[in-house]
């Protein structure tokens, strides 16, 4: 007979109670997002790597999952760029200046950028999808040197929600990347591309054995992109996804993320296209 | 059998919940409630079923009267030990809130009373150990969890009465409890008594409260027989060879569309069962007070707002669903965890009110993907 109980108290740090972080300031970036630029009130600021989400909690309303879209490569506040969609949301990009929210994580896996080094990256963003890149953008642009081509594809609703403007231009101006955006719909003053983001990958110019591709957006989005990047020859292991599921807890516990073998907020949420391919071709899974 | 197994007479029951309680343990055992025998505090051996049993089968469960007066036998009881480790709603944090400001008052871990179990079964032990390596062995364990099960003491008991819907040793258990015990009872008549091996130290420290004497050679050549025999009276089997990659690979067999039809998306299944430990939290905000809770509540993936995201739900359907959750037990849950999600216990079989039964629908998709059916009802 073997057993394994394990009696004596070694009760283990409870993951579940955020830590309180205080707003300094919230940007609205376009009609309907908005970023929440935090300071931690408890304990240290948290670090993070591109791609990880926290848990935000909204005191008394309820707590999402929103990735983190600040620079990871300098110390700084804590940024997450929110879109109101809802009760939660709301109250997240509602709240004052100075008042406090509860924060739990990092959780997740990292776009682990710094695997395209030595070659090419192409980055395809459709929405609010641009939020959890902005991390990986950044990582790329501050250590601009040791990639090669680098071209963001970048699709937004209309010319009003494009988001992070200015900066979409000081990248593509001062850092050699290259972006391109579209719109579903450009009437007004738009002179730019209108269409599905996904047409434009197969005419981007990047050498698809030698890239690692990074995709957020509509999984339908997400879907389509990657077909592309692959049908360019792209191996579906340089293609990453970041996943958005319903997620009550963020750290493998609620059970609520799962598909099929993966917890998306542990296993994900940025995930390999070879891996999620075979998951994401079956209906309601 | 070790040398320090014991027999203790029925009246021993009585002293072993005594002793228990006065070590400080909330006792939960075997009792009546409701028209079934549920696992609850009793505070003494009168709370027990004696002389109770029970019939199990698809969608249905009835008591019955036992003329040996045996108090364990009976099948898995409803709920199990789930519902105290892991209660069904349990706090996570309280805060107040001053203006835009908050602060925790109570994260609830601290309030954790020791429970003692007492005639828990194989299958119980077997979806506890499922529970550890869930719950308690990941990355971030679930604090709450690990503060009730390390407190917690197991006097088990053998199976040997069990039920139509059960199947433990097609999922690699057995009716005599294996492992993680602290004691482990074996009831058995003429004249009535019950064997008790020792687990650990605290089981033989508990132990050595009651009256017992050594075991005899008949006394356990008894039990090997009570085991075997209550082996071979397992209402259904499932044939789990090469189960992930069948059901991996049905992911599109109308099997699902059928059960989707029948399945009342009811939540009993995943509410009695004994390993699945999905959840949800719920903010409350306490009424006339600045106070709002975080509570974590049990959750089920056969609801549509299981795997709802912005924009709407993930699985509308409702074979989508049983197919999440057929799918988890029995085969995601081996990349997950490594072991079968299922303990054969049999209890979301005879608590779906539509008598939907798991083997049985694993021998359809092994029938539709053309392998000669084993399995379900015997
Ligand atoms: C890993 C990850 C990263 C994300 N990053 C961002 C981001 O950077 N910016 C951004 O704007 N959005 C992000 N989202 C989406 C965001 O979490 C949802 O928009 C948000 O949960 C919606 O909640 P709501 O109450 O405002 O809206 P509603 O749609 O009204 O929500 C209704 C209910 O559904 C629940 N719900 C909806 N979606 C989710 C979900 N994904 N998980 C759990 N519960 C949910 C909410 O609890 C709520 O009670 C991310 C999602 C994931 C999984
Ligand atoms: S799936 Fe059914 S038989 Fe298997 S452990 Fe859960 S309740 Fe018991
Ligand atoms: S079967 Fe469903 S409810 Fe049970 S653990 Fe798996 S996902 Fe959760
Ligand atoms: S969000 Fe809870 S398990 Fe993934």
């Amino acid at each position: 007979m073997t057993t394994t109980l394990d009696r004596p108290g070694h009760s283990v740090r409870d993951h579940m109670t955020p830590s309180r972080y205080r707003i300094s300031r919230t940007r609205q970036d376009t009609r309907d997002t908005f970023t929440v630029v935090l300071e931690p009130v408890d304990g240290p600021m948290l670090h993070y790597k591109a791609g990880q989400f926290t848990m935000l909690d909204a005191f008394g309303v309820g707590e999402v999952p929103i990735s983190i879209s600040g620079d990871p490569t300098r110390p700084g506040p804590l940024e997450h760029t929110i879109r109101d969609v809802g009760a939660v949301t709301h109250a997240l990009i509602a709240a004052p200046r100075g008042a406090v929210l509860g924060v739990r994580g990092p959780y997740g896996t990292s776009w682990d950028v710094a695997d395209g080094e030595g070659g090419d990256v192409v980055v395809v963003a459709g929405g609010i999808g641009l939020a959890p890149l902005r991390p990986a953008l950044m990582e790329i642009v501050a250590h601009r040197e040791r990639y090669g081509r680098v071209v963001l594809l970048y699709g937004a609703r209309t010319p009003e929600d494009i988001l992070f403007g200015d900066e979409l231009r000081s990248w593509a101006r001062d850092r050699g990347v290259v972006v391109e955006v579209t719109v579903d719909n450009g009437q007004h003053a738009w002179r730019g591309k209108v269409g599905l983001v996904t047409n434009l990958v197969p005419r981007a110019g990047f050498d698809p054995h030698a890239t690692l591709a990074l995709v957020c957006g509509p999984e339908v989005m997400m879907r389509s992109a990657a077909q592309a990047l692959v049908a360019r020859g792209v191996p579906g292991d340089r293609v990453r996804l970041s996943l958005e599921r319903s997620m009550k807890c963020g750290v493998g516990l609620c059970g609520h993320c799962q598909i099929r073998e993966l917890f998306a907020c542990v296993d994900g949420p940025v995930l390999g296209y070879d891996r999620l391919a075979p998951l994401l071709s079956i209906r309601e899974l | 059998m070790a040398d320090d197994t014991r027999i203790m007479l029925p009246q021993g029951l009585d002293r072993l919940i005594e002793v228990l309680e006065g070590r400080g343990y909330a006792v939960v055992a075997p009792t009546v409630r409701t028209g079934a025998v549920s696992l609850a505090e009793v505070h003494g051996a009168d709370d027990l079923p004696w002389g109770v049993g029970d019939e199990q089968e698809a969608g249905r469960y009835r008591l019955t009267e036992r003329d040996d007066g045996k108090v364990f036998a009976q099948a898995a009881a409803a709920p199990g030990m789930k519902a105290t480790l892991f209660p069904p709603d349990e706090l996570i944090w309280r805060g107040r809130r001053s203006g835009s400001q908050f602060e925790v008052t109570d994260t609830g871990v601290d309030h954790v009373r020791p429970t003692a179990f007492l005639g828990v079964r194989g299958c119980d032990l077997r979806a506890l150990a499922q529970h550890d390596r869930v719950l308690a062995g990941r990355a971030f364990p679930d604090a709450r969890y690990v503060r009730r099960r390390e407190g917690a003491f197991i006097a088990a008991v053998t199976c040997t009465d069990p039920g139509g819907t059960c199947f433990c040793t097609s999922m690699g258990g057995g009716p005599h409890p294996e492992s993680d015990y602290d004691l482990a009872l074996t009831e058995l008549s003429d004249p009535h008594r019950f064997v008790v091996e020792v687990g650990t130290d605290l089981g033989a420290e508990v132990l050595a409260e009651v009256d017992t004497v050594p075991a005899t050679a008949d006394d356990e050549a008894a039990v090997t027989t009570a085991v075997a025999e209550a082996t071979m009276r397992m209402g259904r089997t499932m044939d789990t060879d090469g189960l992930r990659d069948l059901l991996y690979a049905a992911a599109e067999s109308p099997v699902w569309d059928d059960v989707g039809n029948r399945c009342l998306t009811c939540m009993n299944c995943t509410m009695v069962c004994p390993t699945c430990f999905c959840t949800t939290v719920q903010d409350v905000s306490v009424l006339g007070s600045a106070d709002a809770e975080r509570r974590r509540v049990w959750d089920s993936c056969f609801s549509e707002e299981f795997a709802h995201i912005h924009g709407g739900s993930l699985r509308t359907e409702v074979r989508s669903r049983y197919r999440q959750w057929l799918t988890h037990k029995l085969a995601a849950w081996q990349d997950q965890f490594d072991a079968l999600g299922c303990v054969g216990c049999g209890r979301c079989i005879t608590w779906c009110p539509v008598g939907i039964d798991l083997t049985a629908e694993v021998a359809k998709i092994r029938a539709s993907a053309g392998i000669p059916v084993a399995g379900g009802m015997r």
